[in-house]
């Protein structure tokens, strides 16, 4: 790349090879661990198989089968249920807390405590996180303890753990955090003189967060939904451990086929899966622009 | 400079009805007011300040002398620890900015990005529940007063600084405030800007007759616009006045040397004495009072010449001189030389 030893200044390269260097090396790791395996699942789908083994030759029955199946339907619905409900829950819930914390906190201090206090979960490794919820949730679990104690139920309640509850309570623990976070980062951008100029022109404190804060905060609870939507689509270890074998969900399908050895079925799913949340993370970014979010 | 400026014909505005007042003395009044953050030095320490109607009202100083504290008082967004505060003779000490009759133009404008200007301007009536086509009429006009309604629909990130600041001056003026506060509206323009919004302040204000309380740093914009300077320093008030009783006759040395133009010299019956330096001149006359010093900087200025020189106490006095005069008989830096006045031009400071 350097030119020869006799030119007096540095050897410049073309801006345009310049930007192909720069771009290279992501390009090469997307293209070997994400394009070439999509690829491959891609391929392996329209391919023909029986136990423990997948022929090379083309078998459209997987696709007709995933797409026209009841199952299918139902596990979307299923998987949407949470994700409807997960969202209806920590987008309220993320949008408060991070107002409570930009807005009605003084103490930086008590700020950064809180905030270290709710980053600190998400930190802990994830069979640790649920395990936990065992001595919470389980028939010998405080929260059955404290209503049997308090004379409100007679035995305990079978529902709490290895539940669909359980796993929207798992979910919702887990991802409340990146709701405050996206939303505490846009309403950190806010400029406290914008506040006080809507408090001058004689706005209530609904006022204020209705017309000022909540525009303004739009585009990072867009950004919280696709971290809650990706999530959740893509989960199976939340709902294995906390629906016990109790609750199916679309992953969970993929997980049964691939452990039954086969791949074709599991690679449709896996591509239809792919397709629907993209679809979603795409229509959620008209409402994001997320290099403006990003940007601090 | 400011004097072309100002007999620049400014561009017609449209009629705009006059701030109907009930009789009072004072649009705002300062009695022995303090501002402690906490233990130690006050940030404003027991000033009392009144400002006749329809006045230009100008708080001067540097940074950190208690203007900008000064001025969030006024508007409520700051408590009042000792003393009171009087908007058309109405006791409005610990009242909440919305009802002060205040309206505060912010130093970075505080726009509100996802709204158009015109829904900018538009939003105290909307709050307080304003039919959205009156509303829209209403911000409509004000948008016109500021000459900015060709643009109404745009967002503030699709203005220029200019545009920002004038749609946040129509947004302030349509609360109807009696007094307006402008916390160093103009320093974040660039320079040929600042001179005419500084002129289009002057007229709105004389437009609308109500006081504006405007805080700068910048001495060329106080006495351009104040009808009343107020200089600062150390939480205190150094001297109120007229632009050209301040600048022409100081009360103090710190006054004299803030303002600028000033030489301030020992007086020969002792105690201090300022000089403009504009009286002072290089060599010495017969007659006038001299200082020995060496020629330490000469700037050009176009319409003058400013020459700085070292006294032997390392004082430094500056004369400035017509352009003519100075190329007459150019000066080198390092020169030995007198810098010379009258006495009669001595004006003591207290």
């Amino acid at each position: 790349m350097l030119s020869s030893q006799t030119s007096p200044s540095r050897a410049t390269i073309p801006p345009k090879l310049a930007s192909v260097l720069q771009v290279t090396p992501m390009a090469l790791v997307f293209l070997a661990l994400v394009i070439v395996p999509l690829g491959l699942i891609f391929v392996v789908s329209f391919l023909d198989y029986n136990f423990a083994q997948v022929f090379p030759e083309l078998y459209l029955e997987t696709w007709v089968d995933v797409l026209t199946s009841d199952l299918t339907l139902a596990l979307y619905l299923k998987t949407f249920k949470f994700l409807v409900i997960v969202w209806a829950i920590t987008a309220p819930l993320g949008f408060a807390i991070a107002y409570f914390l930009a807005f009605h906190l003084r103490s930086n201090w008590l700020r950064t405590l809180l905030v270290t206090a709710i980053a600190i979960p998400f930190w802990t490794s994830g069979p640790i996180r649920m395990v936990s919820w065992v001595p919470l949730l389980g028939r010998e679990g405080v929260v059955n303890q404290t209503l049997m104690g308090a004379g409100l139920i007679d035995e305990p309640l079978g529902w709490l753990m290895y539940s669909e509850f359980a796993v929207l309570v798992a979910y919702v623990q887990m991802l409340t955090m990146p709701m405050i976070a996206t939303a505490l980062n846009s309403m950190a951008k806010i400029p406290p003189s914008v506040i006080q100029a809507a408090r001058d022109a004689g706005a209530s404190e609904w006022q204020i967060v209705r017309d000022i804060i909540f525009p303004l905060v739009r585009p990072g609870l867009a950004i919280g939904t696709i971290i809650v939507t990706t999530a959740i689509m893509g989960d199976v270890v939340m709902v294995k451990f906390m629906g016990g074998s109790q609750v199916n969900t679309v992953g969970m399908s993929i997980i049964t086929d691939l452990n039954a050895f086969m791949y074709p079925p599991a690679a449709a799913k896996s591509i239809l899966l792919l397709i629907v949340v993209l679809s979603i993370v795409v229509s959620l970014l008209r409402f994001a622009d997320i290099r403006k979010e990003l940007r601090s | 400079m400011t004097l072309a400026l100002k007999t620049e014909t400014p561009p017609p505005a449209p009629a705009k009805p006059r701030q109907v007042t009930q009789s009072h003395r004072f649009d705002a009044e300062l009695v022995a007011v303090t501002k402690r953050y906490g233990p130690g030095a006050p940030a404003v320490d027991n000033i009392s300040l009144r400002i006749p109607r329809g006045s230009y009202c100008c708080l001067l100083g540097p940074s950190g002398c208690g203007k900008s504290t000064t001025l969030r008082m006024l508007a409520g967004h700051e408590e009042v620890s000792d003393g009171a505060i009087l908007i058309h003779d109405q006791e409005i000490t610990h009242a909440p900015p919305v009802a002060r009759g205040t309206s505060m133009m912010f130093q970075d404008y505080a726009l509100f990005p996802h709204l158009s200007a015109l829904d900018n301007v538009a939003f105290s009536l909307k709050v307080q529940g304003v039919a959205r086509g009156e509303r829209r009429a209403r911000a409509k006009e004000y948008l016109e007063l500021v000459q900015m309604d060709h643009l109404a629909e745009r967002l503030p990130s699709q203005m220029s600084g200019g545009q920002q600041q004038r749609v946040a001056l129509a947004r302030s003026l349509i609360t109807r405030p009696k007094v307006l506060l402008l916390d160093e509206p103009l320093s974040a323009l660039d320079p040929f800007l600042r001179i005419r919004m500084r002129a289009e302040l002057k007229r709105i204000q004389k437009e609308l007759g109500i006081s504006f309380i405007h805080v700068t740093h910048s001495q060329d914009e106080a006495l351009a616009l104040a009808d009343l300077v107020v200089v600062m320093n150390n939480a205190v008030i150094m001297q109120a006045g007229a632009a050209r009783e301040v600048y022409e006759t100081p009360s103090n040395a710190f006054v004299a040397r803030f303002l600028g133009g000033h030489n301030v010299v020992q007086r020969a019956g002792g105690g201090e004495a300022s000089v403009r330096a504009d009286q002072c001149v290089i060599g010495a006359r017969p007659g006038l009072r001299s200082l020995p010093g060496t020629v330490s900087m000469i700037e050009y200025q176009g319409t003058a010449v400013r020459v700085s020189v070292t006294g032997t106490d390392g004082e430094e006095l500056t004369a400035l001189m017509p352009t003519g005069a100075f190329f007459n008989d150019a000066l080198e830096l390092g020169q030995s030389v007198r810098l010379s006045w009258d006495p009669a031009d001595e004006h003591p400071l207290g």
